[in-house]
C-alpha cells in the first residue's frame, strides 16, 4: 500500500481507479448494510462470484458489496450498473439466474424486478422508482455505490480532494468561513450552526484540541449514522481531518455505540487504510498538517448523545451531562477545547468544501440549507433510509417516497425527533420540513427518525412508550428529569389502564411544562414533548381513556372487552377450552358467553375462534 | 460463585491488558468492555480487581458499571436473546413477541434460564428497522418475527 504524498499523487490514484472502473463493463452492487446482511447478502455475493467464475466473466464483471441502498423494506437489494437494474428480495439461489439471464443473455430477471405498488408493473431501473425520484443524496452519496472497504473507490468519487483543497489552497479561517457561509446546521438534533461551532473552537488557544464525532445514535428508530459509517466511513474520516485543520486540532475521536459491530469494523478499517495511505497521521499529503483518529466505544446510555455527557463518557466516567457554559468548544474533553459534531453533519462537509457554500445554500430552505436524511419506519410501505432537500413536505416523504401506509390503513400520525420529538398529524402533512417548522409544530427534527403510525396505534400508549424510554434513560442527576419523568410515566400508566381521572390530564400538562423549564440537559427538557404533542393533537383519545374507559385504537389491553356474537358462534367450545381463566361459559352447539369480570383480556379465544365470532372493543 | 468462571488465567489476561495501556487516564470504560469480554459479566470480584489495577475507587467502577446498560453484573446465558423494543419494532408488534419469549422460557427480562442456556433482554434499536420486529440471538438477526415464530426459533438452539 503506497503512501500518498501530495495532491498530485492523490489525483493519480483517482485516475487509476477511474480507469479500472471503465475497464469493467458491468458492476453488480450488493447491499451489505446490517438489514440486508441479516438476510444473507454475503451468500449472494459468494454465489454471484462463483457463477461469474463458471461463465469466465470475472474480468468483465465486478461484484461489489456496498453500504445501504436505503430501500430496506425489500432487501436484500442487488443493483446492476450501468443500466441501474434494481432487483429486490434477492435470495442466494437467484445468483446463478442473474448471471445467466441478465449478464450472459442480456435479459432482465422479471421476477426480481421491483413492482410499483399502485400499478403493479415491473420497474426496469432505480431511476424510475418513486422511492428514489424525489431524493437528493449528499450525505448518502456513496452509500450503495462504493465498496466501503476499498479506499481507492472513495478516492475515485473525489474522496480526500476536499481535504487536499483545504491543506493546499485554503487557510483554516477560510475553511471555517466556508462552512459558516454554507449555513450547515448540526444534524444531531438541535440544529446549531456548524460553522459557528468551528469558529468558537478555533479561537481558543490550547496546547491540544480535539475533534469529536458523535456516533452514539441512541434514538430508537433512527439508523442514518450507522448506515453512513457502514456505507461510506471515509467521508467522516475526511471531514474530521478538515475540521482538525480548521480548528487547529491534531486529535480526533469517534464515540460510537458498541451495539453497531459492523459500523465499528468498517470505520476501523477506514481509519487504518487512511493511515496507511498517509491521509491520516503525520504530514498528511506531504504538508505540515498532522491528524489522527481514535475510536471510543459507548456502553449503552441514551443520554451520552448529549455532548457534555458524551465527553464525560469518553473520559471513562458516568455519562452525566453538566451545565453549559462552559461549552465544549471552550472546555471539553479533559478540559481542552473540543468540537463535537454528529456523523451526518460531517458527511456534508467535504461536498461543501468542493462545491462551495453557494451551491449548498441553493438546496433546501433559507434557514435550513441542504438535505436531511430520514429513517422511515413503522407502518409504512417503504421502510428505509432516504435523503431529501430540506423543505420537502411530510406528505411527499410519507406518500410519494414512503409509498403510503401499510395494508391500506389510514394515516394517523408521524412521530419525528424520537423520544424528544412529537407527533404530527394529517393537518401538518403539507408543512415543509425544516428545523424551525417542526419546532413550531410542537415536534423537532431530532436525528431524523420518522415513525409512521396508523389507526391501530393508541396515542396515549405511544406517549407512555416514549416515557418508559426516557424514564429508564434519565441519568438521575437532576430532580426534574429523574422524578418528573417517573411521575409522568405513572400518570400515563393510570390513564392507559383505565384508572385515569380528569385531574390527571391537567397534572400531565402542568408537570410537563415544569420539566421542560427546569431540567438540566436536552434529554429532560424534551422528554415531555411526546406527552404535550399527543395531548394537543389527540385530546379526544385521552378523554376516551379517562371518561369512557375505552381505547379507540384497541391497543390498551386493560381497557378492552371481548364479546361473542351469538349469531356467529357455533358452540364448538374451542374458546372455552383455551381460556386460561375459565371465563367462557356455554353448552356444546349453543352460543357461548364471556364473563368480563373473569376475563384477563389475553385474546386467546379470539385467536382460536374459527368462525370470527369473537370481537374486541 | 463458580470459580472456573473467575479463573486466575482470566484475571491475568485482564491484568496484562491493563498494563499494556499507554495511559490509564480515561480508559475505565475501555477496560470494562475488555473485562466483560473476558469474563462474560462483571461480578464484584472483577470490579475490585479493575479498581485496584486502574487506581480508582471501587465506588467509581461500580458507578460506571451500573450506569451503562451494556455492562452486566449477572452472567448471561449461553444464548443471549435480545428483543428490539425500538420504536419501529414497537409499532410493528415487538411487545407480544417479547411476551411470548417470556412465556416460553419462563423468565423475565434480564434473567437467565435455570439451565443457563438462554438469557433474555430487551434492547433499543439495532438499526435494522426494515426488518421490524427484530430479535437477535448472539450475532444472528431474525427479522419480521411474529409470536408464532418464537417456538421454532427457540428450537434451533
Amino acid at each position: 500500500m503506497a503512501r500518498i504524498n501530495s495532491c498530485e499523487e492523490l489525483c493519480n490514484v483517482k485516475a487509476k481507479a477511474l480507469e479500472q472502473q471503465k475497464n469493467q463493463k458491468i458492476t453488480i452492487l450488493v447491499c451489505g448494510g446490517t438489514g440486508c446482511k441479516s438476510s444473507n447478502s454475503d451468500m449472494i455475493v459468494k454465489n454471484l462470484r462463483a457463477a461469474l467464475e463458471e461463465e469466465h466473466l470475472t474480468d468483465r464483471v465486478n461484484v461489489t458489496m456496498t453500504g445501504c441502498f436505503g430501500f430496506c423494506e425489500k432487501g436484500p437489494i442487488v443493483k446492476i450498473l450501468p443500466d441501474n437494474t434494481f432487483y429486490t428480495e434477492v435470495k442466494p439461489e437467484d445468483a446463478a439466474e442473474i448471471v445467466k439471464q441478465h449478464i450472459v443473455n442480456n435479459e432482465k430477471v422479471e421476477k426480481l424486478l421491483y413492482k410499483d405498488q399502485i400499478t403493479n408493473e415491473s420497474i426496469p431501473d432505480s431511476k424510475h422508482m418513486s422511492f428514489y425520484k424525489k431524493q437528493m443524496r449528499i450525505a448518502l452519496r456513496n452509500c450503495g455505490y462504493i465498496d466501503p472497504a476499498v479506499i481507492e473507490q472513495y478516492i475515485r468519487e473525489d474522496g480526500y480532494q476536499a481535504l487536499a483543497k483545504c491543506l493546499t489552497t485554503l487557510t483554516p479561517e477560510e475553511v471555517v468561513g466556508m462552512v459558516k457561509a454554507s449555513g450547515l446546521r448540526g444534524r444531531g438534533g438541535a440544529g446549531f450552526p456548524t460553522g459557528l461551532k468551528w469558529e468558537i473552537a478555533s479561537k481558543y488557544d490550547a496546547d491540544e484540541k480535539y475533534v469529536v464525532c458523535n456516533a452514539d445514535e441512541g434514538d430508537p428508530g433512527a439508523f442514518m449514522d450507522r448506515s453512513i459509517l457502514e456505507g461510506d466511513p471515509h467521508c467522516v474520516v475526511e471531514a474530521m481531518a478538515i475540521c482538525g485543520y480548521a480548528i487547529h486540532a491534531s486529535k480526533g475521536r469517534v464515540y460510537i455505540r458498541a451495539e453497531y459491530p459492523l459500523a465499528i469494523k468498517r470505520l476501523e478499517n477506514a481509519i487504518e487504510s487512511a493511515r496507511a495511505h498517509g491521509l491520516l497521521g503525520d504530514h498528511i499529503l506531504g504538508t505540515d498538517f498532522s491528524f489522527d483518529i481514535e475510536i471510543t466505544f459507548g456502553a449503552g446510555a441514551f443520554v451520552c448523545g448529549e455532548e457534555t455527557a458524551l465527553l464525560h463518557s469518553m473520559e471513562g466516567s458516568r455519562g452525566e451531562p453538566t451545565t453549559k457554559p462552559p461549552f465544549p468548544a471552550e472546555s471539553g474533553f479533559f478540559g481542552k477545547p473540543t468540537n463535537v459534531n454528529n456523523v451526518e453533519t460531517y458527511a456534508n462537509v467535504a461536498q461543501i468544501i468542493l462545491k462551495g457554500a453557494d451551491w449548498y445554500r441553493s438546496i433546501g430552505t433559507e434557514k435550513s440549507p441542504g438535505t436531511k436524511v430520514f429513517a422511515l419506519a413503522g407502518k409504512i410501505n417503504n421502510v428505509g433510509l432516504i435523503e431529501v432537500p430540506m423543505g420537502t413536505t411530510l406528505r411527499e416523504v410519507i406518500f410519494d417516497i414512503g409509498g403510503g401506509i401499510k395494508n391500506g390503513k389510514r394515516f394517523k400520525a408521524v412521530q419525528t425527533g424520537g423520544p424528544s420529538g412529537g407527533c404530527l398529524t394529517e393537518k401538518d402533512l403539507d408543512t415543509p420540513i425544516d428545523f424551525d417548522n417542526l419546532v413550531a409544530k410542537g415536534s423537532m427534527m431530532g436525528s431524523g427518525g420518522m415513525i409512521v403510525m396508523d389507526e391501530d396505534s393508541c396515542m396515549p400508549a405511544v406517549a407512555k412508550f416514549y416515557l418508559e424510554f426516557t424514564q429508564e434513560e434519565s441519568c438521575g442527576k437532576c430532580t426534574p428529569c429523574r422524578v418528573g419523568t417517573t411521575r409522568l410515566l405513572e400518570l400515563l400508566t393510570l390513564i392507559c389502564e383505565g384508572k385515569g381521572e380528569m385531574k390527571h390530564l391537567e397534572e400531565l400538562k402542568e408537570l410537563s411544562e415544569v420539566i421542560k423549564d427546569t431540567a438540566l440537559c436536552g434529554l429532560g427538557q424534551t422528554a415531555p414533548n411526546p406527552v404535550l404533542s399527543t395531548l394537543n393533537a389527540f385530546y379526544d383519545e385521552y378523554l376516551a381513556h379517562v371518561v369512557d374507559k375505552k381505547c379507540p385504537a384497541g391497543a390498551c389491553r386493560k381497557l378492552l372487552s371481548y364479546r361473542i356474537d351469538a349469531n356467529k358462534c357455533k358452540g364448538c367450545t374451542l374458546c372455552a377450552r383455551n381460556c386460561p381463566n375459565n371465563a367462557i361459559e356455554g353448552k356444546v352447539k349453543e352460543p357461548h358467553v364471556i364473563h368480563n369480570d373473569l376475563c384477563i383480556k389475553c385474546g386467546a379465544c379470539m385467536e382460536k375462534c374459527k368462525f370470527g365470532a369473537i370481537s374486541k372493543g | 460463585m463458580a470459580m472456573d468462571s473467575l479463573s486466575k488465567e482470566k484475571f491475568e489476561e485482564l491484568g496484562t491488558y491493563i498494563d499494556s495501556l499507554p495511559s490509564k487516564k480515561g480508559e475505565l470504560i475501555r477496560v470494562l468492555h475488555r473485562a466483560q469480554g473476558i469474563f462474560g459479566y462483571l461480578p464484584k470480584e472483577v470490579q475490585f480487581f479493575v479498581a485496584r489495577k486502574m487506581d480508582v475507587p471501587t465506588s467509581k467502577v461500580y458507578g460506571v458499571v451500573t450506569f451503562y446498560s451494556y455492562f452486566s453484573m449477572t452472567p448471561k446465558g449461553e444464548h443471549n436473546i435480545s428483543v428490539c423494543l425500538g420504536t419501529a419494532c414497537y409499532v410493528r408488534g415487538a411487545e407480544p413477541v417479547l411476551e411470548e419469549f417470556k412465556k416460553q422460557l419462563g423468565i423475565s427480562c434480564n434473567e437467565t434460564t435455570a439451565d443457563g442456556k438462554f438469557s433474555l433482554n430487551a434492547l433499543r434499536c439495532v438499526g435494522a428497522c426494515g426488518l421490524a420486529p427484530v430479535v437477535m440471538i448472539g450475532d444472528k438477526v431474525y427479522g419480521r418475527v411474529t409470536k408464532d415464530m418464537v417456538k421454532d426459533i427457540l428450537a434451533e438452539y
